[in-house]
């Protein structure tokens, strides 16, 4: 009964063609098709925004767009952040400030930040906060998020960050980014 | 979700022919925002969804002093927002489109899908009445204008027959010194429905602040969004100043049919129309007297 239907997306820059059934979400497309279940399933009603990804520079909750829909379109997910073993300067400053807890919100606070540095490489708090007000977090109560945000924003412009002096801090990042890196290689 | 057939035509005629064809089975799908909601929770169960993105007419936004706005009904909320002449010519729609959600909302929820929604408390709709917006509809028996203020008849429902297909807004251009406002009232500072939403646009003679032309749309206080017409006419003619502000609050509280709910009681609603109406009305006029639209 279900009607395939052959979908071209560029996916973390690569071409990727696939079957999907036109009422499955991209959510559902990324997570039960492709197998990239760094994208979260949350809310489902555009909440949360743990199922967020970045399609032609603009962050979307995934679960509320149909896969059909991202013919064509180039899609960011939280696994082409990291270029082989090396973090993105997001992904390092949120290990270096604790960033994550639970960890579920991660993945789409992370790919909204992506978006948000992409256009604007130097935002205020304000800004950082406005552009993640779509991210839901119940662990870390926003600070460290968004201290990570202004960090990695710092060191992509190659200053420090104001507040915390030089960074990074070898025991943290050490620690977190050595386990990540084995869960990674298995 | 139940199985769907999903269509992306590239055309007006096309889409046309497809919403003809399949009529109260089909669906148009817009930023999906609302849409994908309803057919996960089954409260809407269409066969065909017809994605109309793809169709030019539906995305653009096309300004000029001569002939006004022409804003397709799919245009994402943050297009208008990145848009020059929206902020600068019609800034109450366009905050109005800038408080709906999230970012990740506003890069794909339109101001077409808000109105045919047909939600009470849509943020965009007291906005587009305010600025007297027309919507062009097209279906199967060929093309017709309905006023935004009209389009709306109860919760989730609308003028549009089946197979039509909302294309477009249309608003005048604007007068030399006038401007537009929208203000909603919630209880946090982003992020949610509509408790009270009030729309303004006002065009001002400003040797003696006469108000030329005024328009008031509420949203989130009756089954469908208002257009609040005798406190806008008590405006024409006028000074803009503090007792005829008053008057017209107290006419658009007059025309709010509030119910009460979890957002709030009829009578909270009722006091805050006329504290958003006087607020709404004196952030146009500051910004008409400012604006030199011409």
């Amino acid at each position: 009964m279900a009607n395939k239907v052959i979908v071209e997306i560029n996916i973390n820059g690569d071409p990727v063609e696939l079957l999907c059934e036109p009422r499955q979400s991209l959510l559902e497309v990324l997570r039960d098709v492709l197998e990239l279940t760094g994208s979260k399933e949350g809310c489902l009603t555009g909440d949360c925004g743990a199922c967020t990804v970045v399609i032609d520079g603009r962050p979307v909750c995934s679960c509320l767009m149909l896969g059909v829909e991202a013919a064509g379109k180039n899609v960011a997910t939280v696994e082409g952040l990291a270029s082989g073993m090396s973090l993105h300067v997001l992904q390092q400053k949120f290990l270096e400030h604790a960033s994550l807890q639970c960890g579920i919100c991660t993945p789409g606070v992370l790919m909204s930040a992506k978006a948000l540095l992409d256009r604007n490489p130097n935002p205020t708090e304000a800004e950082i906060r406005y552009a993640l007000a779509g991210n839901l977090c119940r662990c870390t109560g926003y600070d460290k998020i968004v201290r990570a945000v202004t960090d990695a924003a710092a060191a992509l412009a190659g200053r420090t960050h104001p507040a915390h002096g030089t960074v990074p801090s070898e025991t943290a990042s050490g620690m977190a980014g050595e386990m990540l890196a084995k869960g990674e290689a298995k | 979700m139940h199985a769907i057939n999903y269509e992306a035509p590239k055309s007006l005629d096309e889409a046309v022919k497809l919403l003809a064809a399949h009529g109260e089975k089909a669906r148009p799908l817009s930023g999906g925002t609302d849409l994908l909601i309803q057919l996960r929770a089954g409260t809407r169960r269409p066969e065909f969804v017809v994605d109309i993105k793809q169709i030019p007419e539906l995305t653009r936004i096309s300004f000029s002093l001569q002939h006004g706005l022409r804003l397709g009904a799919a245009a994402p909320c943050i297009s208008i927002h990145e848009n020059s002449d929206m902020r600068k010519y019609y800034p109450g729609l366009t905050e109005a489109a800038h408080l709906i959600g999230s970012l990740q909302i506003q890069s794909r929820a339109t101001v077409g899908g808000n109105l045919c929604n047909g939600s009470p408390a849509a943020d965009t709709t007291p906005a587009l009445i305010a600025l007297g917006a027309q919507a062009r509809v097209i279906g199967p028996k060929g093309e017709r204008t309905v006023p935004v203020d009209g389009f709306c008849l109860a919760p989730g429902r609308t003028v549009l027959q089946p197979g039509e297909l909302l294309v477009e807004f249309h608003i005048p251009a604007p007068e030399r010194h006038s401007s537009d406002a929208y203000l909603r009232f919630i209880p946090r500072n982003e992020m949610d429905i509509a408790v009270v939403g009030v729309g303004a646009a006002l065009s001002l003679d400003v040797s003696d602040d006469r108000v030329v032309e005024a328009r008031i749309g509420l949203g989130a206080v009756g089954p469908t969004p208002i257009f609040a017409a005798e406190a806008s006419k008590s405006l024409i003619g006028k000074t803009l100043d503090a007792a005829a502000i008053e008057n017209a609050a107290r006419l658009a509280i007059a025309v709010a049919t509030p119910i009460d709910d979890m957002r709030g009681t009829a009578e909270f609603r009722r006091h805050v129309v006329g504290v958003l109406t006087r607020r709404t009305l004196a952030k146009a006029a500051e910004r008409a007297r400012e604006a030199n639209q011409r």
